[in-house]
């Protein structure tokens, strides 16, 4: 596909890149479902959405976490196991930029992960017509 | 210069003897020539002599000439014409005003046309979107020095894309003669091309008329010869403006353009071995198809092997809904593959490793250690060296410095040759593995497109899905670049046809969408097809103005924005630094967003004459809100929906 450029002059990263946040990142996801949760902490959702956009979350999985093939895997909803994200989040094998402890406070990630709980199901493909 | 009083008629007769380089074209593919122009017979006689500019002496005071009937730039008018050119775009300039008059009067404004811009940037954008379409190029006019420097970004990306761009710039050579009051010395330059030398295939200063001819031919002839690029003429002021001569015995050259070279036989027959022997091939595809009927040979060669396609898409190149797309699982795909044949693959290297963007990057192959790696691409029997688009090298086992769309004729022969009873069985288990997995990607786009359905902002998936709901009765063209909205066409819509996708773009980064899709829908008006982009917020704001040129020139384009209110590739690279630097992103909005205020992009256009409505928000007004636009598209003219989108 098409290499990486901006609307702007910031340019060129590759298919290689795409390939490797599309994939890899999805598998990481997808491995970590599986995976037995720990516990999950109590979080404020409400507080949650704000951090999710102040924190540039959304820039890559979109502002309801639905990811998209170019930028970031979809994260909601049904979010992988707490434990696995935050571990995701501190130390990323992919493209995702790390997010420290003094960026992000385990806090406010739980503040995130529920709201990621919070997204709703959407209906089927085929209970849509347009995507009949 | 004044318009003489002599008619139309007189006018042409002093070329009525001009050999029109209407092509002999064998060998050629019909639809990747040039319109043929009539012959011209030969007698080119006009009423003073012409010397080329750099010697001709001052008249005498006392024979001050206030009207001639025939100018050298009617003769290049008429160069254009035999080459087949349906438009020039430009931002009228002073030194090329006497070409400008002749195409309008001289030309009667008809093949070529002239179509007003209002930045040299969509000019050359334009011709770059009309060439994706039309396969050949339009005619840019510029000034030599500050319009070539508008120019300039554009021109490059074509280049970078292996896009025909056809440009001539005025010039004023002769320093005796420039009038400062018109801005001619700061608007004069000794060596007008070498500003984009390095991105333009070929160039040149004709000083004569017939030597303007001779060029005019060649260049057309160097921008259609793969690989294709921009090319550059210089129309000196007096050459443009000069009568010609009454005794010039000026012809226009024959155009005949060079078939691209195919692969040798032995190369070719080596291919074929390998593809058919091979367990698991692949096919990756960027800039191959100029034709229909190239997307024809690739589907043919891919289920004489059935072998997987992976389109990069720099080209519309294989059926999106064909079993053997699996370009939705490139990474598993090039990681099974054992034999890998790119086919006009620009960045081959991108293809078969992947790059780490941290503090230190590094890389690493996806592809089997021992695969074996073919090539067939122009691009390896042309290069330059210092703008680097040529991209990181690539061992491979076998090249072919061969235009890979003529080569497959051949290839497909070969491979069909070499397969035995054995080889179909195994092809056919192959197939229809390829075909279940392809069906499997299919179904997850459908479920990926599902999640936030009904956000707002609007989510590019549903955006492309409420389009597909309103096109997909209609002969479409979708004419604009779709990595930023995480190409939901391409995984959600039948692509089958050469215009319907006009591939990416080049360098990136100019503003390219805009003009590019006005330029492919002004290629796609004669043919009645209904024009569709998806454009990006930040690309449109580098040169809005050729809205104007559309609503102008009555050129029907659907524009659907993805206003994701940013820069937003940009927001993610600053965002990646300020990870990296440990300082949290609070601030990565500085530079990179459209906030406080938002732009109105619906006024913009209104206020450009263009039908726009938005900004849209809910996802459910955007199908009769497409409803309405698509009407007054239909009646021939653009219109514009402000949608504000989701940012990927």
């Amino acid at each position: 596909m098409e290499h990486f450029h901006g609307s702007g002059r910031v340019a060129i990263a590759t298919l290689a890149a795409i390939l490797f946040l599309a994939a890899p990142r999805v598998g990481i996801v997808h491995a970590a479902q599986d995976a037995k949760s720990s516990e999950i902490p109590s979080g404020n959702a409400d507080n949650g959405k704000q951090l999710f956009v102040k924190n540039g979350c959304y820039e890559c999985h979109g502002r309801e976490g639905q990811g998209s093939s170019m930028s970031g895997p979809r994260i909601a909803p049904d979010p992988i196991p707490f434990d696995v994200l935050l571990n995701y989040v501190r130390k990323p094998k992919g493209e995702m930029p790390p997010y420290t402890a003094k960026v992000i406070s385990d806090k406010d990630l739980a503040d995130i992960y529920a709201y990621l709980q919070s997204r709703k199901e959407p209906p089927t493909a085929k209970a849509l017509p347009l995507l009949k | 210069m004044t318009k003489s009083n002599k008619t139309a008629s007189g006018r042409r007769d002093f070329l009525k003897g001009v050999v029109a380089g209407a092509a002999t074209l064998a060998a050629v593919p019909a639809e990747a020539l040039p319109t043929a122009q009539p012959a011209q017979p030969i007698e080119a006689r006009a009423s003073m002599p012409v010397l080329p500019p750099m010697i001709e002496s001052d008249p005498p005071a006392d024979a001050e000439v206030l009207n001639i009937d025939r100018s050298g730039s009617d003769f290049m008018v008429d160069c254009l014409k035999s080459l087949g050119i349906e438009y020039v775009c430009a931002v009228a300039g002073s030194s090329f005003r006497a070409l400008h008059e002749s195409v309008i009067n001289y030309g009667g404004n008809s093949k070529p046309e002239f179509i007003t811009c209002c930045h040299e940037e969509s000019s050359v954008g334009m011709s770059h979107g009309y060439a994706k379409i039309e396969g050949k190029p339009l005619c840019i006019f510029a000034h030599g020095t500050v319009g070539l420097q508008h120019a300039s970004m554009a021109i490059y990306n074509a280049y970078c894309d292996r896009v025909p761009v056809y440009v001539v710039i005025g010039n004023n050579l002769d320093a005796t003669k420039r009038d400062s009051g018109y801005g001619e010395w700061p608007h004069s330059v000794q060596d007008a091309a070498a500003m984009v030398r390095d991105y333009v295939k070929w160039d040149d200063t004709p000083i004569s008329l017939q030597h303007f001819a001779e060029s005019a031919v060649r260049a057309y002839k160097v921008a259609m010869t793969p690989p294709m690029s921009p090319v550059l003429l210089v129309a000196d002021s007096e050459l443009q403006e000069n009568p010609i001569a009454e005794d010039a015995a000026l012809h226009i050259p024959k155009l005949t353009l060079a078939a691209p070279p195919q692969g040798d036989s032995g190369s070719v027959g080596e291919a074929a071995r390998l593809l058919v022997q091979a367990q698991n091939p692949l096919i990756v595809v960027d800039r191959y198809a100029r034709t229909q009927r190239a997307i024809e040979l690739l589907v043919e060669l891919a289920e004489t092997l059935q072998a997987p396609v992976i389109d990069q898409a720099g080209r519309m190149n294989f059926p999106t809904r064909h079993p053997l797309n699996q370009t939705s699982r490139r990474g598993a795909a090039v990681a099974n593959a054992d034999v890998i044949m790119g086919l006009e693959a620009t960045d081959f290297w991108s293809a078969l490793n992947t790059m780490h963007d941290q503090v230190h990057r590094t890389s690493r192959p996806i592809m089997k250690s021992d695969a074996k790696l073919i090539s067939i691409t122009t691009g390896d029997l042309y290069s330059k060296s210092n703008y680097q688009d040529f991209y990181r090298y690539t061992g491979v086992d076998l090249a072919m410095a061969a235009d890979a769309e003529a080569t497959l004729p051949a290839l497909i022969e070969e491979a069909k040759r070499q397969i035995t009873a054995d080889r179909k069985r195994a092809f056919d288990d192959r197939g229809a593995k390829l075909a279940t997995a392809h069906q499997k990607a299919l179904d997850q786009a459908r479920t990926d497109a599902t999640y936030a359905w009904d956000a707002s902002p609007v989510s590019t998936a549903r955006v492309c899905a409420e389009l597909w709901e309103q096109i997909k009765g209609e002969d479409w063209s979708l004419v604009s670049i779709l990595r930023h909205f995480s190409w939901w066409p391409l995984r959600l819509w039948p692509f089958e046809k050469q215009y319907q996708y006009i591939g990416t773009q080049g360098g990136g980064g100019v503003g390219y969408n805009a003009p590019a899709s006005v330029g492919a829908a002004l290629a796609n008006k004669k043919y009645g097809r209904l024009s569709v982009s998806i454009q990006d917020d930040g690309d449109l704001l580098f040169a809005p103005s050729v809205l104007w040129t559309a609503a102008h020139h009555r050129i029907p384009l659907l524009a659907v924005m993805h206003n994701n209110r940013a820069y937003h590739e940009e927001m993610m690279h600053v965002q990646r630094m300020a990870n990296r630097h440990n300082r949290g992103i609070d601030r990565a909005g500085i530079g990179t967003t459209f906030e406080d205020p938002n732009f109105d992009f619906s006024k913009i256009a209104q206020g450009m004459g263009v039908y726009a409505e938005g900004p849209i928000t809910d996802p459910n007004e955007l199908g009769p809100a497409l409803k309405r636009a698509i009407a007054v598209v239909k009646r021939g003219e653009p219109a514009l929906l402000d949608v504000v989108t989701q940012p990927r």
